[in-house]
């Protein structure tokens, strides 16, 4: 029916998540999605790029040539975010952030590759907030130690204590909806241009897929990581 | 009260529309950022790199009410939360 108006049928619209299996376990039937598939396809790219890299770094020459001039590049890179923002603190860090900002680019960029990006799953970016949540805590409950926190939870009075509890739990939540709903826009667009269109979508799409896979990916990536640093950094001063 | 399905997906669409009128402040808030960064970076042009990150960084805590109302729109649109 509504063929007459779009310029072909609204079916060929997919940006869902598909299961592929299920299984039963504990009495809960479990689902295998495309998400766990194609997260797994990033995490054995990254893999196997890791373990080329590691290689390759072990026979390191002083003057780097061919893929160790690549790695090198991506080492001094993270090393220069989070040492330029976190100081003092960052060998502590640079692990954590450094596998978030390869893993979260990867995922929003393997949208270019065919894959649903893994990040346009709630499943996935929640669980990235979770972990910046704990460490966020963590380190506030190190440094701060016990007396700081309750006297930074009760701030300008007592009775503000559920108000600015109410936004140590929205960090996490704004931290993986902003990335899951930046990624899910991209994708949904796409999907409509290439559901839509299709007659027309032939090589003017690339140009979409430059702003909503590359550019807007790696700002997220760059987003969710500069915010991770600040949270945690915000954390461990002491006053 | 009953009502017919095809009212509820109407009024859903509807109420989708509505939910991504919130994109008019993250425009304007990004706006007002950019203006300020690129006011910055007149004044003091060596410190281009550090105002553009900071900008980003702005402008993506920015966008995140925008982001929500998309949520919104595309929970009522994909999801159909309102039919029985």
């Amino acid at each position: 029916m509504v063929g007459g108006i779009l310029l072909s049928d609204a079916a060929n619209i997919d940006f869902m998540i598909h299961g592929v299996f299920s299984y039963e376990l504990f009495g809960q039937r479990v689902w295998i999605t495309t998400t766990h598939i194609c997260v797994l396809i990033v995490m054995l790219v990254l893999a196997i790029f890791s373990i080329i890299a590691g290689n390759t770094m072990k026979k390191a020459t002083e003057v780097p040539k061919g893929f160790q001039n690549v790695v090198e590049i991506i080492v001094e890179m993270l090393d220069g975010m989070v040492g330029n923002t976190m100081g003092k603190n960052a060998p502590g860090f640079l692990n954590y952030i450094g596998t978030i900002f390869i893993f979260i680019l990867v995922s929003n960029i393997s949208g270019l590759f065919g894959l649903r990006p893994p990040t346009a799953d709630y499943g996935v970016t929640l669980p990235l907030g979770l972990m910046t949540f704990t460490l966020i805590h963590f380190n506030k409950f190190k440094y701060q130690k016990v007396s700081g926190v309750i006297k930074g939870l009760c701030d300008p009075w007592v009775f503000w204590a559920p108000i600015n509890m109410i936004g140590d739990v929205a960090v996490p939540i704004s931290l993986s909806l902003r990335l899951f709903a930046n990624i899910l826009s991209g994708t949904v667009i796409m999907a409509l241009i290439y559901g839509l269109l299709s007659k027309f979508a032939l090589i003017w799409p690339a140009a979409l897929h430059v702003y909503f896979d590359l550019f807007s990916g790696a700002i997220q990536t760059y987003v969710f990581c500069m915010l991770t640093i600040t949270y945690i950094s915000d954390a461990m001063t002491t006053e | 009260m009953e009502f017919n399905n095809n009212f509820i997906l109407g009024c859903s669409a509807i109420g989708a529309g509505l939910a991504v009128i919130a994109g008019i402040g993250p425009g304007v808030g990004q706006g007002i950022a950019a203006g300020h960064a690129a006011a910055a970076v007149g004044r003091n042009p060596g410190a281009k790199g550090d105002v553009t990150s900071t900008m980003l960084l702005g402008q993506a805590v920015a966008e995140t009410t925008g982001l929500y109302g998309l949520l919104i729109a595309m929970l009522l649109l994909f999801v159909k939360p309102l039919l029985p």
